[in-house]
């Protein structure tokens, strides 16, 4: 009898794929969504390093050189003004690379509290079931027959504005549509033999929600959370645009819109373009990046 | 004194007749017919004249009623060229050492009812205003202060007995806002009836108000004045938004806006419209001040008040604010170039923070905010949801108290809760207020700066500034009026900084160059009764078609 010939090299694990070369193939699956992924990286390191990448105070006026065209140099001989000035003669590529730490600022803590209250609920609410889901899922239909813009202007009416203020606006709508999410998916894990063997054990709630059920809604948690980023981003600067979010003289790209649509649209338009264009291509990023999260975590999408 | 109110004059009608563009405001044979569509920026509180104080009322609702007198409507620039409207002849001149005035009542003037109008109407009005009952509002109130009684001898003459001889009377008596109501309509409806009805005699009868959309007026066909008014009607369009009114105006769906468009909107449309817009500038009665709350710390502490002043850079807020906002004139407490005013150089010399040396300013400020315990402040800065000029004004200030390394915020409230933190809540730290007036007159307009005023949120009290204000009420000298008047102003600017002055507004007025005959004043509210306007329809066709 034969014996099977058996070579050494078939013992030897797949040679380790670099980071690049996972990049890459990344790139070339969800090409969308690694360019989301790369507008989102740029906007963080934006916020991060902006007192090193703004090459002006991004607060400071400076009159003499209002509305000056993108490209001209400062007439105090400061340097050059990339993206040009507003009416304050503030440059306005300082202003953007700042605005990008106002949004992500309000777009985080609102999406990230607004997501993980959401979980919280929405996990507790198909645990428990009975009275406490029927209560909670009618206080949340309430929440969700307003529109989120409209249920946030409220919000801000009743708190003022502000950037605490706005990040509470913004947030407080995403609860329940976070919550309603998660409990659809937690409703089915409820249902699993793994909770009833740590419900049979003698588990406590507060263990079987947070170790167990929890765990197991993630995909839809983060799909939502993701979502929540753009969404966030871009509710902040229409309630800046109307006046009702973050002040002057903050950085803020729905602000800056806001100064600079109505007066000067006409013999300044770089003044509305460049902040409408930050908020474009943010929000555009981050809806590409959380469809790529989406397809990477949804099991029908992923053999696609 | 003299020389100084003719120059004052002078200049004020210099600045009132420039006209940019090729639009012109030169008189020309008048024509009757057409409907005026203005714009107006502000919702109608109520159509009471005696408790409301916004251009949103009196653009709209003025055209409805007459006044006893008024600023001349061919003369609105000046201050002191009142004359009479239902009363006969010219102004009276006082009697009684200054303290009675005696006014004989138009006849054949008629309320928009049929009722006739008489001297009992004119005595049922100023009651309401001077004389309140318990329980009604008067805005008016505090400028009638003077007034001791009025008497009606017969249905033409009106007698006003004063308690003292004050020369803030006339013009008091000349505010857009004196609304003359029927005697009828108070005695038999009550004082809140006008607040949602109306019944005038002035050149236009009401037809509608839709809410939120338009107020429509006709042609009064009794009207007093021989010949006017020369509009068949008009269209007050409500528009909230500044774009929506200034493209209207491009667009041929409104032929003005009597309230003022900033510098850019005016380049805007001079620059889309060429020779079919006419612009209108003057200076304007109206100052955003700045409002420390006295009672919150540290700015209790005059020192670190005087050093906010010190901060303001305003001859450079001037040259450059004005190119981009409402704001132009550098001046006191007072109307910028009146007699009673402080000149620019008395100023620089004797107010802080009027002094052209801006970094020895800014040096003296760092040097009190340090005495005072507070070089590294950091506070909110309370202001009005309304970008022109307030927001621009706000963030204005805010990098100008930055440059001696203050940290300041912005806090921004619509206008209902933005009166009701400064009135009644008072949680704030500093405020931008403002002090705008309708005839200009110094005496009776500072009284915003007086704690017991009624209209200062600073919230303090000071004895010596009110002995001030009492004396130069009484006075009739004008040179002793000036003294007081510097008195008062370095007492509020200087000793207290109890309040303090950004700019002046300056009013600029584009319009469609077919509306004739309106000239413009040194405030929104002058000159409304729209009874002088008439259209070109050959330019109107020209422009419009059809």
């Amino acid at each position: 009898m034969a014996t099977p010939d058996i070579s050494i090299e078939s013992d030897e694990l797949p040679a380790r794929k670099t980071i690049l070369q996972r990049t890459g193939r990344l790139a070339r699956k969800q090409p969308l969504g690694f360019a989301g992924g790369i507008v989102v990286l740029a906007m963080i390191i934006m916020a991060i390093f902006a007192p090193w990448l703004a090459p002006f105070d991004p607060e400071q006026a400076n009159f003499a050189d209002m509305l000056v065209p993108p490209g001209a140099a400062s007439n105090m001989g400061d340097g050059l003004f990339l993206l040009g000035t507003d009416q304050f003669g503030r440059d306005l590529f300082s202003r953007i690379i700042y605005g990008a730490r106002t949004a992500l600022t309000v777009g985080f803590t609102a999406a990230i509290i607004g997501s993980f209250a959401g979980l919280a609920l929405g996990v507790a609410s198909a645990y428990f079931g009975g009275y406490f889901d029927l209560v909670l899922q009618r206080i949340i239909d309430v929440f969700m027959a307003f529109p989120l813009i409209i249920m946030a202007l409220a919000i801000v009416a009743i708190f003022g504005t502000g950037t605490d203020k706005v990040i509470i606006a913004i947030t407080i709508p995403f609860i329940p549509r976070c919550a309603r999410v998660v409990r659809s998916s937690a409703l089915a894990v409820r249902e699993m033999p793994y909770v009833d063997a740590a419900r049979s054990i003698g588990y406590g709630n507060a263990r079987i929600i947070f170790r167990h059920i929890a765990p197991n809604v993630v995909a839809p948690f983060l799909i939502m959370l993701t979502a929540f980023l753009g969404e966030a981003i871009l509710l902040e600067a229409s309630l800046s645009y109307l006046g009702l979010g973050v002040q002057e003289p903050t950085p803020a790209w729905g602000l800056m819109l806001q100064g600079g649509a109505e007066e000067y649209a006409e013999s300044a338009p770089w003044v509305p373009i460049f902040p409408g264009l930050a908020i474009t291509i943010a929000v555009f990023g981050f809806n590409l990046f959380g469809d790529a999260v989406r397809d990477a975590l949804d099991p029908r999408l992923r053999s696609r | 004194m003299k020389s100084r109110l003719t120059r004052f004059a002078a200049s004020v009608v210099l600045g009132s007749a420039l006209a940019v563009g090729a639009g012109s405001i030169s008189a020309s044979a008048q024509e009757y017919g057409g409907e005026l569509r203005l714009v107006v920026g502000s919702k109608i509180p109520s159509y009471d004249g005696h408790i409301e104080s916004t251009f949103g009322m009196i653009h709209p609702i003025r055209p409805f009623y007459s006044m006893l007198i008024r600023i001349n409507p061919d003369n609105p620039s000046s201050p002191t060229d009142f004359v009479c409207d239902l009363c006969v002849g010219d102004v009276p001149e006082p009697t009684n050492d200054g303290k009675t005035y005696t006014f004989k009542i138009r006849q054949g003037v008629t309320f928009q009812d049929g009722t006739p109008l008489t001297s009992a109407d004119i005595k049922a009005t100023f009651d309401k205003m001077a004389f309140p009952p318990e329980g009604v509002a008067s805005n008016r109130k505090a400028y009638f202060k003077m007034i001791d009684s009025i008497e009606t001898p017969d249905p033409e003459t009106v007698v006003f007995n004063l308690k003292f001889a004050s020369g803030t009377f006339i013009p008091s008596v000349a505010m857009p806002f004196n609304f003359v109501y029927s005697k009828k309509d108070l005695d038999e409806h009550g004082y809140k009836w006008h607040q949602t009805n109306i019944n005038g005699s002035g050149p236009f009868h009401f037809v509608e108000h839709v809410q939120g959309s338009h107020v429509l007026g006709k042609k009064n066909p009794n009207y007093y004045h021989e010949g006017m008014p020369y509009l068949d009607g008009f269209r007050a369009i409500s528009a909230p938004k500044m774009s929506v009114r200034l493209q209207a105006i491009r667009g041929g769906q409104a032929d003005i806006e009597f309230r003022g468009f900033p510098p850019k909107a005016r380049d805007d449309l001079v620059k889309a419209l060429g020779d079919q817009v006419t612009v209108q500038e003057s200076d304007w009665n109206c100052v955003l001040l700045v409002t420390p709350n006295h009672k919150v710390k540290p700015f209790d502490d005059p020192r670190v008040r005087q050093a906010l002043s010190l901060a303001i850079d305003r001859a450079g807020g001037s040259k450059y604010l004005s190119q981009i906002a409402i704001v132009k004139t550098v001046g006191g407490i007072g109307f910028p170039g009146h007699p009673l005013s402080s000149t620019p150089e008395y100023l620089e010399k004797n107010i802080i923070g009027y002094g052209k040396d801006v970094e020895a300013n800014r040096a003296r400020a760092k040097e009190l905010l340090k005495e005072a315990g507070h070089e590294n402040l950091k506070f909110t800065l309370h202001n009005r949801g309304v970008d022109q000029p307030y927001k621009v004004v706000g963030t204005w200030l805010i990098d100008q108290w930055k440059r001696i390394g203050l940290d300041v915020e912005q806090w921004v409230q619509p206008s209902t809760p933005f009166y009701a933190t400064l009135r009644t809540k008072k949680d704030f730290d500093v405020s931008l207020d403002f002090n705008c007036q309708a005839v200009v007159n110094p005496i009776a307009d500072i009284s915003k700066f007086l704690p017991s005023g009624g209209a200062n949120y600073s919230d303090f009290e000071d004895q010596q500034l009110e002995d001030i204000y009492n004396e130069l009420l009484q006075t009739g000298d004008p040179a002793k009026q000036r003294e007081l008047f510097a008195a008062y102003e370095k007492r509020v600017l200087n000793d207290l900084a109890s309040q303090f002055i950004t700019l002046w507004w300056y009013k600029i007025n584009p319009y469609r160059s077919y509306v004739k005959g309106w000239k413009i004043a040194p405030s929104h509210y002058l000159n409304q009764s729209l009874e002088n306007i008439w259209i070109d329809q050959a330019e109107y066709k020209k422009q419009l078609g059809g």
